[in-house]
C-alpha cells in the first residue's frame, strides 16, 4: 500500500514536471500556428481552430530570414570544424602526457569557463574594427573557435582518458607514428565523443547572441539571434513573427539535442567530474 | 624523446596561442581599462583616472540594485534548480518505461538559447494577453492580471521563474549521472543493516555523490553570476533597472553606452565577488572533495 502510493505521487511529480517544461516550447509553437488576430483575441485559445503558417511566409517577407539562417549555419558549422581539430589534438596531448605546465595550461582552461567573459567584449570589439573585421563574419568564426576551445578540450580529453594507451601504443610498436596512429586508431573509437562535442558547439554558436550583436549590424551578415534580437526592438508587438522566428531557431537545436542527448550527457558529467 | 615534445608542443600551440590572443589579452586589456576612462564616442581622450570608476559604480543606485539583485538571482535561482534537479534525478534513477523519451522532453531546455527563453517567457508573461495571467485567472489563485514584467515588484521574481525552468536540467543531468554511479552493494550493505528509504539517502546516496554536489553548485552559483542572456531577453533590466544583475548591466553600459571605463570597473568587482566566492565555498566544502580542477 505505502509502495503503491509512493508510485503514484512520483507518477504525479513526473507528470508536472513533465508539464512544465513542455508547456512553454507547445506554446511559443501554437502562437506561431495561429492567425494574427487569434493571437490577440479573447478568450485565449489553448488549441486553436485555425491553424495557418502565415507567420511563417510573414517573417521572409518582411526580412531576409532566409540569408540569416545561411549565416548562421555556416558561422556555426565551420567554427564547430575547426574547434574539433584544434581540441582534439589539445585535448589528446592534455590526456596522454605529464609534462611542466600540464597543471598551469588545465587551469587556465577552467578559468576561462569562470572568468566573466563581458570584461574582454570591449577590448575584443576594439582588436576586431582595428583588424578592419566588424561587419565581417570571420570574426564570429573566429571568436566562436576560440571561445569553445577549452570547453571542448575538457570534454574530449575525458573521452580520450577513457581510451586505453594501449591501443596506439600497440599500433606504435607496429611502425605506426604517433600522429598515423591517433586519425587510424583513436579518432575512429572516439567518434561518438567527437560527434557529441562537434554538435555542443555548433549548439552554442547557433546561440550566441551579444558578440553577433558587436561585431555585425550589416543587415545581408546577421546571425539568426542578431536578427531576432533587431526584431524585438523593430517589431515589439507583433507576436507571430516573433514566435514562427523563435520556433525557426529553435529546431535545429532541439532536433540535434534529441539525437545526440546520450553523449553529450556521457561527455558533460566525465568531463566536468574527472577535469 | 625529441619527438614526443615536438609533438606535444605541436598539439597544444594552436588552442593556446589563440585564448592568450583572443581570450586573456583582451580580458587583461578589460581589466586596465576599468581604472580608466574609456568611452567608445570620445577616444581620443582616453586617459587613467584611477578608481574614479569604481567611486562612481558605488554611488550609482542602479550599480547597487544590481549588486543585490545579483545576490537574490544567484541564490534564488541556484536553490530551487538544485532541489527541483536532484528531486528529478532521484525519481529517474531507476528504470522506468518510456524514460529515454522523458528525458528527452525535460531535458531539452538545455539547448536553447538564454535569449530565448527570455522571449519564450516575455510573451507567456505578458500582462493583456499573456498565458500565465490567463491560466492564474483561470484557476482562481488571482482576480485580476498581473503586470509580471512591468511591475517592479513582480519582475524579478520572473526573471528568476524563467532562470530556474532553465537550469533544472543542468542538475538532473549531472545529479543523475551521478547517481548512477553509485555501487549497488552499498545499497544493499545499508539494507541489510535495516536502513529505510530516507536513511539511505541520507547515509548512502547524498555522501557519495557529495563530489559532484559541490562541483554543480559551484560550477552553476559561478555561471548564473556570469549569465545575463534570459534577463536581457526578457526585461532587459527594466523596468526602471529593477531587473538588472551585475553583468546585464555591465553589458548594458557596453552594448548601449559604449562607456567601456564603467563597464570594465563592474567587471572586476564581478571578479572579486567571484574570487571570494570561490574561496569562502572551496574552505567551508573542503577543497579535496570538490575532485581536482
Amino acid at each position: 500500500m505505502k509502495l503503491r502510493l509512493l508510485g503514484v505521487s512520483k507518477f504525479i511529480y513526473l507528470a508536472i514536471y513533465l508539464l512544465v517544461m513542455v508547456f512553454p516550447l507547445y506554446w511559443i509553437v501554437i502562437t506561431s500556428l495561429k492567425p494574427q488576430k487569434d493571437i490577440f483575441s479573447f478568450p485565449l485559445k489553448y488549441w486553436p481552430e485555425r491553424f495557418t503558417l502565415d507567420n511563417y511566409v510573414h517573417i521572409f517577407k518582411i526580412s531576409k530570414f532566409h540569408i540569416y539562417i545561411g549565416n548562421s549555419l555556416m558561422i556555426a558549422i565551420i567554427s564547430a570544424m575547426i574547434v574539433l581539430v584544434i581540441a582534439i589534438l589539445s585535448a589528446y596531448v592534455l590526456a596522454r602526457f605529464k609534462f611542466r605546465g600540464h597543471k598551469q595550461i588545465m587551469l587556465a582552461f577552467f578559468a576561462t569557463q569562470m572568468l566573466p567573459g563581458f570584461v574582454a567584449l570591449a577590448p575584443l570589439y576594439l582588436m576586431m574594427s582595428s583588424m578592419s573585421l566588424i561587419n565581417n563574419r570571420f570574426s564570429l568564426v573566429l571568436m566562436y573557435t576560440v571561445i569553445l576551445i577549452p570547453f571542448s578540450t575538457i570534454m574530449l580529453r575525458g573521452f580520450f582518458q577513457r581510451i586505453p594507451a594501449s591501443l596506439e601504443e600497440a599500433a606504435m610498436i607496429d611502425g605506426c607514428s604517433r600522429w598515423s596512429a591517433l586519425v587510424r586508431i583513436i579518432i575512429p573509437v572516439m567518434l561518438p565523443g567527437i560527434a557529441s562535442t562537434f554538435i555542443f558547439a555548433f549548439v552554442q554558436n547557433w546561440n550566441e547572441l551579444f558578440l553577433a550583436v558587436m561585431f555585425i549590424d550589416n543587415d545581408a551578415l546577421k546571425t539568426l539571434p542578431v536578427a531576432m534580437n533587431s526584431f524585438i526592438m523593430k517589431f515589439d508587438v507583433d507576436w507571430g513573427a516573433m514566435s514562427a522566428g523563435a520556433v525557426l531557431s529553435i529546431l535545429p537545436t532541439i532536433l540535434l539535442f534529441a539525437f545526440a542527448q546520450r553523449f553529450i550527457v556521457e561527455g558533460l558529467t566525465q568531463g566536468a567530474e574527472k577535469g | 624523446m625529441k619527438k614526443q615534445r615536438a609533438f606535444i608542443l605541436s598539439g597544444l600551440i594552436p588552442a593556446l596561442l589563440l585564448v592568450l590572443a583572443f581570450t586573456y589579452y583582451p580580458f587583461l586589456k578589460g581589466i586596465v581599462m576599468a581604472f580608466q576612462e574609456y568611452k567608445l564616442f570620445d577616444l581620443r581622450s582616453v586617459h587613467f583616472v584611477g578608481i574614479d570608476n569604481f567611486k562612481a559604480a558605488f554611488k550609482d543606485p542602479k550599480f547597487i540594485m544590481a549588486l543585490q539583485n545579483s545576490g537574490y538571482w544567484v541564490v534564488i535561482s541556484l536553490f530551487f534548480q538544485f532541489f527541483l534537479g536532484l528531486t528529478l534525478a532521484l525519481l529517474m534513477k531507476k528504470q522506468f518505461r518510456g524514460r529515454g523519451i522523458y528525458q528527452g522532453f525535460v531535458f531539452y531546455s538545455w539547448a536553447l538559447s538564454g535569449f530565448l527563453i527570455g522571449m519564450i517567457w516575455k510573451w507567456m508573461f505578458n500582462s493583456q494577453i499573456g498565458v500565465i495571467n490567463d491560466l492564474l485567472l483561470k484557476l482562481g489563485i488571482i482576480e485580476e492580471r498581473i503586470g509580471f514584467l512591468s511591475n517592479p515588484h513582480w519582475a524579478m521574481f520572473s526573471v528568476i521563474i524563467a532562470n530556474v525552468w532553465y537550469g533544472v536540467a543542468f542538475f538532473a543531468i549531472m545529479l543523475l549521472a551521478a547517481l548512477q554511479s553509485v555501487p549497488s552493494e552499498l545499497y544493499e550493505a545499508a539494507v541489510m543493516d535495516g536502513a529505510s528509504g530516507v536513511r539511505k539517502l541520507w547515509n548512502v546516496t547524498l555522501p557519495y555523490i557529495m563530489p559532484t554536489i559541490i562541483a554543480t553548485t559551484l560550477l552553476r552559483a559561478i555561471w548564473i553570476f556570469n549569465d545575463p542572456t534570459i534577463i536581457y531577453g526578457l526585461t532587459n533590466g527594466g523596468p526602471a533597472g529593477s531587473t538588472h544583475i551585475l553583468s546585464s548591466l555591465m553589458l548594458d553600459k557596453i552594448i548601449y553606452g559604449g562607456d567601456y571605463g564603467a563597464a570594465s570597473a563592474i567587471g572586476i568587482i564581478m571578479i572579486a565577488i567571484l574570487l571570494l566566492y570561490t574561496i569562502f565555498f572551496l574552505s567551508v566544502t573542503k577543497a579535496e572533495k570538490a575532485g581536482e580542477f
